[in-house]
């Protein structure tokens, strides 16, 4: 069985956020980088427990410049067999699915794996994208898979419960909390990461078709207000004339 | 709240389990000097004590208590000689990986990185550098898994930072010695299944040899009282006429640059490792700083304060550089064994100072075990000890530079 695993890049989760450039860009200054956790402790994990199970390829791929190695190597070392970086400085998530869509084509993988979302831009649109352009069905916020022969029994979280679905290879998947447990590299594995094969290979052309034009932070928490608990009338007037909510 | 370790629920119930928060702090950008895979590996190991020591190890350290179960774990990480060679199920990691492995060990408990700096550096690398080949395929494969606990033994009760004065000897009885004395202060020796022993032969040469648990006459007693690295196990060894088959000599090396040269890669490791420690506590210093609010506005805001935390960093940096620079030295294969003392006496007595005023910075709560500082604080009193203590340290430089010996 072929996989393919979808990483990213994204900021260090306890990153504090500020923009620049007039609002319409990322401040990048002094912010460390993680891989992408859905990515990484579920997509990736669940890719080579199919992969040690029943045999197999994992490759991963990722889009952007080579200072997205680093990342590249830990998936390596986390056990994937090869990797694939598309060498573009990153473009909204349209660009991106164009150019997975068209490796995954060019490797016919059996399945394609992605996290459910990033943690930095939320956006959950690239696997659902890249299905479309490969004309493959797409189960997202997979929570569990099994595998029997060809056919994969997935359970979705869904409002309110749980959807089992079952999808013959090829599809596309994306993983929620749940469906494997982060493994942490072991010093053999990075030292494997370095003799890995990594291709890196030309972006594709894509007109773009969207793009950002700013971003605002959320409005600064206001303070904590303490409230004598024998003082309800002074509450019931707090939430109400100040807070709105009452 | 009830605590697992590797999922089983444990039969009491610890006093805490503190939530840990650490960041890493790289003030000088260290990293940009770092490689790829350095990044990798010393992310790896923090994860991994962030997922298996941090919750334990409050609760493991107060009931003096050694969390064995970390063994496994250590071996599966490939924290157990990372530098030696793949071949012997080892990582074939250069020097600054392995000083990375134990910075993050360390900054769990000095308790651990004991653990793994007695494994590797002072079983592991003597086995490797001395040994035979057959030595080496016997050993290594099982110390590099964790299915054999190793243990050194130098010290003994008389002889502490005067080594040469050793007792213990062997006398040569056909295809065997006969090992007699007793060693002291050796970690792990009580559950031990393999120790290297140092020890004189009739000709007065330090010898070293492979002892192995269960031979006749040998014993390893635990040593209890300790109000310092309590999570890890000291005890000493004890020889009564021990049959040690001649097979089991180390044959690379006679005299006392076997078991010098193993304290060297153990120190080196040690300079990296107390800096884990001295991070963790400034990292809590810094946060609790921040959080604890006085007269009006945090802590952190009073010029005291500030002075404690910029000092800390000042030193944490500068300690950061000399390893760093001692791992590309060690790495070219020209760190000295005076370069190795003055980083581990410098970084040691750093991180001991650090451990002080950061326990001061978190006010009484810096007593408890609600915060590491005051555990990290008493186990470097035995780093500051152990593998040369820190005035022994600074003959070794003295002699160094003037050429003339005042050890004795
Ligand atoms: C928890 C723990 C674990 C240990 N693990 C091991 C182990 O696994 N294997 C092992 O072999 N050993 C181990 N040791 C032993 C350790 O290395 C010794 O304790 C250390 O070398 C000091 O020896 P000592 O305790 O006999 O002190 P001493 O040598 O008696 O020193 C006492 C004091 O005298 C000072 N001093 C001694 N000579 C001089 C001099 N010439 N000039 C000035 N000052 C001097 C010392 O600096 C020190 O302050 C361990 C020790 C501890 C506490």
């Amino acid at each position: 069985m072929k996989l393919l695993v979808c990483v990213s890049k994204t900021p260090d989760t306890t990153t504090k956020v500020s923009f620049t450039d007039g609002d319409t860009a990322f401040d990048t200054q002094g912010v460390q980088y993680i891989m992408n956790p859905y990515d990484e402790w579920y997509a990736l994990v669940r890719a080579l427990e199919l992969k040690e199970s029943a045999g197999g390829t994992v490759t991963i791929i990722n889009v952007g410049t080579a200072d997205n190695d680093a990342i590249i190597r830990k998936g390596l070392a986390i056990g994937a067999d090869d990797a694939i970086r598309v060498d573009a400085a990153g473009g909204s998530a349209y660009f991106v699915a164009k150019q997975i869509a068209e490796q995954a084509k060019a490797g016919s993988y059996d399945m394609v794996f992605f996290g459910k979302e990033t943690i930095d831009y939320n956006g959950s649109q690239i696997g659902a994208m890249v299905s479309e352009m490969l004309d493959m069905p797409f189960i997202s916020y997979a929570t569990k898979m099994d595998m029997a022969g060809n056919t994969a029994t997935i359970a979705r979280d869904i409002e309110g419960g749980q959807e089992i679905v079952e999808v013959d290879t090829p599809f596309v998947l994306s993983a929620a909390k749940g469906l494997a447990e982060q493994r942490i590299p072991n010093m053999r594995g990075i030292m494997q990461a370095k003799r890995k094969p990594l291709n890196v290979v030309p972006a594709v052309a894509v007109d773009e078709k969207a793009s950002i034009v700013s971003y605002a932070l959320p409005p600064a928490k206001s303070d904590c207000r303490y409230v004598d608990a024998e003082n309800m009338d002074e509450l019931v007037a707090l939430l109400h004339g100040e807070a709105k909510v009452i | 709240m009830a605590v697992t370790e590797n999922g089983k629920a444990t039969s009491h119930t610890p006093t805490t389990a503190r939530v840990d928060r650490f960041r890493g702090h790289d003030y000088y950008n260290v990293d940009d000097l770092l490689e790829t895979e350095h990044i990798l590996v010393r992310d790896a190991v923090r994860d991994w004590v962030k997922q298996e020591v941090s919750p334990i190890i409050e609760d493991y350290s107060e009931r003096a208590a050694n969390p064995r179960h970390l063994v496994k774990g250590l071996a599966e990480i490939g924290a157990f000689g990372p530098s030696l060679p793949e071949k012997y199920g080892c990582g074939g990691m250069d020097e600054i990986s392995y000083g990375l492995i134990m910075q993050e060990l360390e900054r769990g408990d000095s308790g651990v990185r004991s653990a793994a700096s007695v494994q590797g550096s002072l079983v592991m690398y003597p086995i490797y550098r001395f040994g035979s080949e057959e030595q080496r395929m016997k050993y290594l494969p099982k110390l590099a898994a964790g299915e054999f606990i190793g243990c050194f033994g130098l010290t003994e009760p008389n002889h502490g930072s005067d080594p040469s004065g050793m007792l213990s000897n062997i006398k040569d009885d056909g295809d065997a010695y006969i090992l007699n004395g007793a060693k002291m202060w050796i970690t792990n020796s009580p559950i031990a299944d393999v120790m290297v022993v140092w020890a004189k032969d009739e000709e007065g040469v330090i010898r070293g040899m492979i002892l192995e648990k269960g031979m006749k006459g040998l014993s390893a007693p635990e040593i209890h009282g300790k109000w310092s690295l309590r999570a890890s196990c000291t005890g000493e060894l004890v020889f009564e006429d021990v049959r040690v088959p001649k097979a089991n000599i180390l044959p690379g090396v006679q005299g006392l640059k076997g078991p010098l040269s193993c304290l060297s890669k153990a120190r080196y490791g040690i300079a990296w490792g107390v800096i884990g420690a001295a991070m963790d506590c400034y990292d809590s210093a810094l946060r609790y700083s921040m959080e604890r609010v006085q007269f009006g506005k945090p802590i952190a805001g009073f010029q005291l304060t500030q002075k404690k935390l910029a000092e800390m960093i000042t030193e944490i940096t500068k300690a950061q550089l000399l390893a760093w620079r001692l791992g590309t030295l060690a790495n070219e294969g020209k760190a000295t064994p005076a370069q190795i003392s003055m980083a581990k006496r410098n970084n040691v007595q750093m991180a001991l100072e650090v451990a002080r005023e950061a326990r001061q910075i978190h006010g009484g709560m810096g007593i408890t075990n609600e915060y590491p500082c005051m555990r990290h604080m008493m186990n470097l009193e035995t780093v500051l000890t152990y593998e040369g203590t820190h005035d022994i340290h600074l003959l070794i430089t003295g002699m160094d530079v003037t050429g003339i010996n005042a050890f004795k």
